[in-house]
């Protein structure tokens, strides 16, 4: 079984690549889009998976992940026992700021199926930041992707003085005392 | 967690709050120390105090209860009501029945002096308490005269709504003199009555209704909680149903489980004595969808839980409720008065 690993392949000059992992296919295509809709000045690859592993026999041809962005539906609890399930196949060395975890369906809080407290104890148990949005709402959607090139910028290393270990400070909530 | 009871001269411990000394007024709010802290976006109680058994209440009117059962019931929470006394219930009874014809006569030209024979009743319903500190049960009732067939008047109720409170500590320690707390409202009938007393309440009493939706947690919460309850009579097949996302047509799956098999299984699952845990439910449901998944290969975690139907009672996420049994009706309340306080907090 092949885990994905950030350091074992060479990368490529002014380039970046996010992997997004989520059973939601039409939302991560849609966030794809807007993704790839957006000003920027490096080169961007983006791979969608349903879960993990990636199947190994395309190994060769991918590049170096950047960031790996999970999708965590809170309408369907299926797609919380999923990612729960994927994350056992990354490497460690990713958790320190190339991970984050994408809370969506927040919109309706009459349809939750899954316990917020369980996402949170998520977000701690693997030391990476939670962005919740409703990315049926094109504003949103919008400023996730902005949100996300962002930290694609910093985790493929093109800001200089900034490394993704300064995630971490997303983490903090208002709630923490 | 308790409360320092106003009079008592009780020594300060450090960050805890001076008792007041005056008797009359409670504390209007409390800082983040004390009292439990708001429930944040999405959040569930991780523990639930198992229902009482079914003690049988002082007072109960076992004629009235029994109107209760087998009706559809519409939920709504409630804010507390200013100013509402349960003395003046005949006068409440005068004006809402005249604020009733005056609605229903909007835009007709009719002579003054018609006797519409619409009646509205207030009553009080016994036997729907929690606690003590909970408040008694209200009961609002219109009924229209008709004719019969023998040329005698008859009353019929055309309306029912009432008002209740179970276990409501959460709220009632937080809210000053002159409030009644009765978060939860249920409502029976035409829809256009509904309104006109729900508008009739909000300008009397301050208050503001609203309709009490249900997500899929608290529902699977309910199915589990109810699933539990022993049934001596005719038990019947616990039933949920849910809807498939994505799908332009609409599609629901109905799952019938047999009464005995899932008490067996809530039996196997639920172990700590007088409270469930959210790990409990989550274990109940995950056992009943993974054995769903094996015969039909699908999942129905991706699917939203929409309609909970058990021997006790049945509900519907957008906020229709059906007892079925008297004997655990305390339990039920319980459970909705709680997510009526969530929802107006």
């Amino acid at each position: 079984m092949s885990v994905v690993r950030p350091f074992d392949k060479l990368p490529v000059l002014n380039s970046a690549a996010i992997l997004l992992v989520g059973t939601d296919e039409d939302l991560q295509q849609q966030l794809a889009q807007t993704i790839l809709k957006e000003k920027k000045d490096f080169k961007i690859s983006i791979h969608l998976a349903t879960s993990l592993p990636l199947p190994a026999e395309r190994d060769h041809i991918r590049p170096r992940i950047d960031l790996i962005v999970f999708m965590i539906n809170v309408q369907s609890k299926y797609s919380f026992k999923n990612i729960e399930a994927s994350l056992a196949h990354v490497d460690a060395n990713f958790f320190l700021g190339k991970v984050c975890f994408l809370v969506t369906g927040v919109g309706r809080v009459n349809r939750c199926s899954v316990e917020m407290s369980a996402v949170r104890k998520l977000g701690e148990v693997y030391c990476s930041p939670l962005i919740f949005c409703e990315l049926e709402l094109e504003g949103i959607r919008i400023s996730t992707a902005q949100r996300l090139l962002r930290m694609l910028q910093i985790c493929a290393g093109h800001v200089p003085g900034v490394s993704a270990l300064f995630f971490s400070s997303l983490m903090r909530s208002s709630n923490d005392e | 967690m308790d409360a320092s009871e106003p009079g008592k001269a009780t020594a300060a411990e450090p960050g805890a709050h001076l008792a007041s000394t005056t008797t009359t007024t409670t504390t209007l709010s409390r800082g983040p120390a004390a009292g439990r802290s708001r429930l944040l976006f999405g959040h569930t109680p991780l523990r639930r105090a198992a229902p009482p058994s079914p003690a049988p209440q002082e007072n109960a009117d076992p004629q009235k209860i029994a109107f209760l059962l087998r009706k559809q019931w519409a939920l709504y929470s409630v804010t507390p009501l200013y100013k509402f006394s349960y003395a003046n219930m005949k006068q409440y009874s005068r004006h809402l029945s005249a604020f009733v014809a005056a609605e229903k006569q909007k835009g007709l030209a009719v002579e003054v002096g018609i006797d519409l024979g619409i009646k509205v009743i207030f009553s009080t319903l016994l036997g729907l308490k929690g606690t003590d500190r909970d408040q008694a049960a209200i009961l609002v009732q219109i009924a229209s005269k008709t004719q019969t067939t023998s040329g005698k008047e008859e009353e019929k109720v055309v309306w029912s709504g009432w008002f209740c409170c179970v276990f409501g500590d959460d709220l009632l320690e937080n809210v000053p003199e002159d409030f009644t707390c009765l978060p939860l409202f249920l409502a029976n009938g035409a829809e256009t009555y509904t309104a006109i007393i729900g508008t009739w309440f909000q300008k009397t009493f301050d208050c503001c209704f609203s309709r009490l939706t249900i997500s899929p947690l608290n529902l699977a919460w309910m199915a589990a909680m109810w699933t539990g309850y022993k049934v001596d009579s005719h038990a019947v097949a616990t039933e949920l149903i849910f809807s498939v996302p994505c799908i332009p047509q609409g599609l629901d799956i109905s799952y019938a489980i047999h009464p005995e098999d899932a008490q067996a299984l809530w039996g196997t699952v639920q172990n700590t004595q007088g409270e469930v845990t959210q790990e409990e439910v989550d274990l109940f449901m995950d056992c009943l969808y993974s054995h769903f998944h094996r015969h039909f290969k699908i999942h129905l975690s991706a699917t939203r839980l929409v309609k909970v139907s058990t021997s006790i009672a049945s509900v519907h996420s957008d906020g229709n409720l059906k007892i079925l049994q008297s004997k655990y009706l305390i339990g039920v309340l319980m459970l909705l008065t709680e997510l009526a306080i969530l929802q107006i907090q």
